[in-house]
């Protein structure tokens, strides 16, 4: 089976331990000067594809990061990690921060066709803006069977993907004929760190630059944002003395 | 009475900030954070993404324990130490032969400003002993048998190593140490009797980088630095010394009692230990300076943070211009020292003897860490002065950087020195 060839799309995003601060046009959200890294589910979703690879059913991987410069940075990560080759779709400023889940998709979709790939992983969402919405976008513009929210994931035979999947109440168990798409949920796996050897091996690895416009995909909004604010700040509570203050206090609630 | 004592309890608590609060300002991005390492002279988005490698490890592995370690006065030196070595950062300067990678020192300097992002300054000083302080003088004069059993597994990771200079009697005045290793007559063997003091890891490591003297004559000329074994028969731990800060590290007082070592085991030339330590000094020197800057800018932004929500005669502390004024001079001696280390790496990986300017940054260092964390604790009053709190762990910790690695006074006796101002 190693002639697998995986893609992996892996957007940079706000670094999850940042503290998001919304901009004051409430049009967005401050990103200049923060930390960013490779979004933590598509570390998950490189790391399976690695993984894939070390049991030599994965022949290549492709990294893949849609945005600014500053994505080589992301990409140069997922090299360092165990990616062969990375390609960087360039979005800059206004249309970057116009770009939307379905214009990502269809880059990626021409870029999987253009590279003959057979496993397409993603994350299953981008813990920015939360969509959720790629993978499946992806898979529905080729045509190709989902295997989304994977917990673990099996080959069988040659052209098969045993995945199983965590959903409400339990645990889903599907099989995915190739070439599919796949996106990988917190419990998949733990992403290894990369190591200074593999971060100074990275450097060879061949990286290549490109436009939307090369890939022929129309990236024009199709959603308008309205505004952005931050989520209601819990109010401080009081403290009561004794039983019959707090009684009275929710009575004057009236919730008992 | 006991409703007036409970009134006031909770006066003090509501107007106190939540320790959820407190605790939350260490995730909080750094002043620094929109300065872009790789755009830095001597750093490359290689040092870049070495660090961001570096980091997560530390995020991952190493902080979530740092309280516990604390509590416990120890810390596990052998697993975490294995973790680095795995992720290669322990040697980058190294010859690959032995598990290096064989980049220059920017690399080593990168790696020690981000073991600043762990929380407490024990655990990055016992990394730092071990790759950047017991090491240096063997990975360039040691012989290959040498290497082969110290350095290559120390740069693995596999082995913990520690660095024995000083002793009861001797600190600053290191030509004056008593510790002897004489050969063994009829014997290719040497004999060591003496005792080291300070040595961090003591208690824990596998071996150490031992200077001795082993022969009779100038000071200067009569030491030699030995590789160690630390279960060699006589080798014993006098004590575990309490200290007042650095809690996770441990440090100890050895006792040598006729050691016996193979006299293969010296490093480099016999009679060039001293010289071999003083040129692995600036290293250390140079290891120290770095690692204080992102545990400076930390405490500071923590400090800014506390003050703009801690209120008083109606203002937030921060809003006193005394307050503000005072942060933006420390930020900027700190953005100073920084510069300074930079230039000084620059010089050192072009080739260059570093020595009086890696002395003037460590001794630079060493003042304005106390300066910080002094005027921060300040800044925080009654909470500065409680255990509860980042600050004050630094004020601790970071009060050693005068002390150790030659104190302030001894940088500047070595300056003088090279300055040629010392009364003949
Ligand atoms: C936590 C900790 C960890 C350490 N780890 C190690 C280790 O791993 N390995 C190791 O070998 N050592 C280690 N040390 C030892 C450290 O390097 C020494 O403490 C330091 O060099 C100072 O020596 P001393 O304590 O003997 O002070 P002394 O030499 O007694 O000096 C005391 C003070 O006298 C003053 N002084 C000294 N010389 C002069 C002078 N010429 N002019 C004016 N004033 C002067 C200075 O203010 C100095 O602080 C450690 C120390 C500590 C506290």
């Amino acid at each position: 089976m190693a002639s697998l060839r995986a893609l992996v799309g892996c957007k940079r995003v706000i670094d999850y331990a940042v503290k998001i601060r919304v901009k004051p046009d409430n049009m967005g959200v401050v990103t200049e000067g923060i930390k960013h890294s490779m979004n933590p589910f598509d570390e998950i979703a490189l790391e399976e594809a690695v993984r894939m690879k070390e049991k030599k059913i994965v022949s290549e991987i492709v990294a893949v990061s849609c945005g600014p410069p500053e994505c080589q940075e992301t990409l140069r990560t997922a090299l360092a990690m165990g990616a062969d080759r990375a390609i960087h779709v360039e979005i800059k400023g206004e249309e970057y921060q116009g770009l939307q889940p379905l214009a990502v998709s269809k880059m990626l979709a021409k870029l999987i066709q253009n590279e003959k790939v057979d496993i397409a992983f993603f994350g299953k969402q981008a813990i920015d803006d939360d969509s959720n919405q790629t993978g499946q976008m992806v898979a529905s513009l080729l045509d190709w069977p989902q295997a989304t929210f994977a917990s673990k994931i099996e080959t069988e035979g040659s052209d098969t993907l045993k995945v199983m999947r965590e959903i409400d109440g339990g645990l889903e168990h599907i099989k995915v004929k190739l070439p599919a798409v796949v996106t990988a949920d917190l419990r998949l796996n733990e992403p290894r760190y990369a190591t200074l050897p593999n971060i100074m091996k990275a450097k060879k690895k061949p990286f290549s630059k490109m436009s939307s416009e090369e890939l022929g995909v129309d990236i024009k909004p199709r959603l308008q944002v309205k505004s952005v604010v931050d989520p209601p700040v819990r109010e401080a509570g009081s403290t009561v003395e004794n039983v019959d203050e707090l009684i009275t206090k929710l009575k004057d609630v009236g919730v008992v | 009475m006991a409703t007036t004592a409970t009134n006031r309890t909770l006066a003090f608590l509501t107007s106190s900030p939540s320790l959820s609060f407190i605790r939350s300002l260490s995730a909080t991005p750094l002043l620094r954070s929109n300065v872009k390492i790789s755009d830095e002279a001597i750093f490359t988005s290689e040092h870049v993404e070495m660090r961001g490698a570096l980091n997560k490890l530390i995020e991952k592995e190493i902080n979530p324990y740092v309280d516990e370690w604390e509590a416990a006065r120890s810390f596990p030196v052998h697993s975490v130490i294995k973790k680095l070595g795995e992720g290669g950062f322990l040697g980058p300067t190294r010859d690959p032969e032995y598990g290096g990678l064989g980049l220059d020192y920017s690399y080593s300097i990168a790696i020690a400003e981000e073991l600043g992002s762990i929380t407490c300054g024990g655990v990055p000083m016992a990394i730092g002993v071990h790759s950047d302080m017991a090491t240096p003088a063997l990975a360039r004069f040691g012989s290959d048998e040498l290497k082969k059993e110290f350095l290559a597994p120390s740069i693995a990771g596999d082995v913990v190593a520690c660095l024995g200079v000083s002793e009861v009697g001797s600190g600053s005045d290191v030509a004056s140490i008593k510790t002897t290793a004489l050969p063994k007559k009829g014997s290719d063997d040497l004999v060591i009797n003496g005792g080291k003091m300070w040595t961090t890891t003591g208690t824990k490591a596998d071996w150490m980088c031992l200077l001795a003297n082993t022969r009779e004559g100038d000071p200067h000329r009569n030491k030699s630095l030995i590789c160690l074994p630390m279960n060699t028969p006589g080798v014993s731990v006098a004590k575990e010394i309490k200290k007042i800060g650095n809690y996770s590290s441990d440090t100890a007082q050895i006792y040598f009692d006729n050691v016996v070592v193979p006299r293969k085991n010296i490093i480099g030339e016999e009679g060039q230990g001293f010289t071999y330590q003083m040129l692995q000094f600036q290293e250390e020197r140079m290891w120290a300076v770095a690692s204080i800057l992102l545990p400076m800018e930390r405490i500071m932004q923590a400090t800014v943070e506390y003050c703009r929500e801690r209120k008083a005669f109606g203002k937030s502390i921060l809003d006193n211009q005394v307050v503000h004024y005072r942060l933006a001079e420390l930020e900027t001696e700190l953005e100073s020292i920084r510069s300074f280390l930079y230039r000084l790496v620059g010089l050192y990986v072009a080739g260059h003897d570093v020595t009086k300017l890696a002395s003037m940054a460590k001794l630079k260092a060493g003042r304005l860490t106390r300066e910080i964390t002094d005027s921060c604790l300040q800044y925080w009053g009654g909470m500065g002065y409680t255990d509860e709190v980042p600050v004050s762990r630094a004020w601790r910790d970071t009060r050693l950087l005068s002390i150790g690695a030659g104190a302030d006074e001894v940088m500047l006796s070595i300056i003088c020195k090279l300055s040629g101002t010392l009364p003949k």
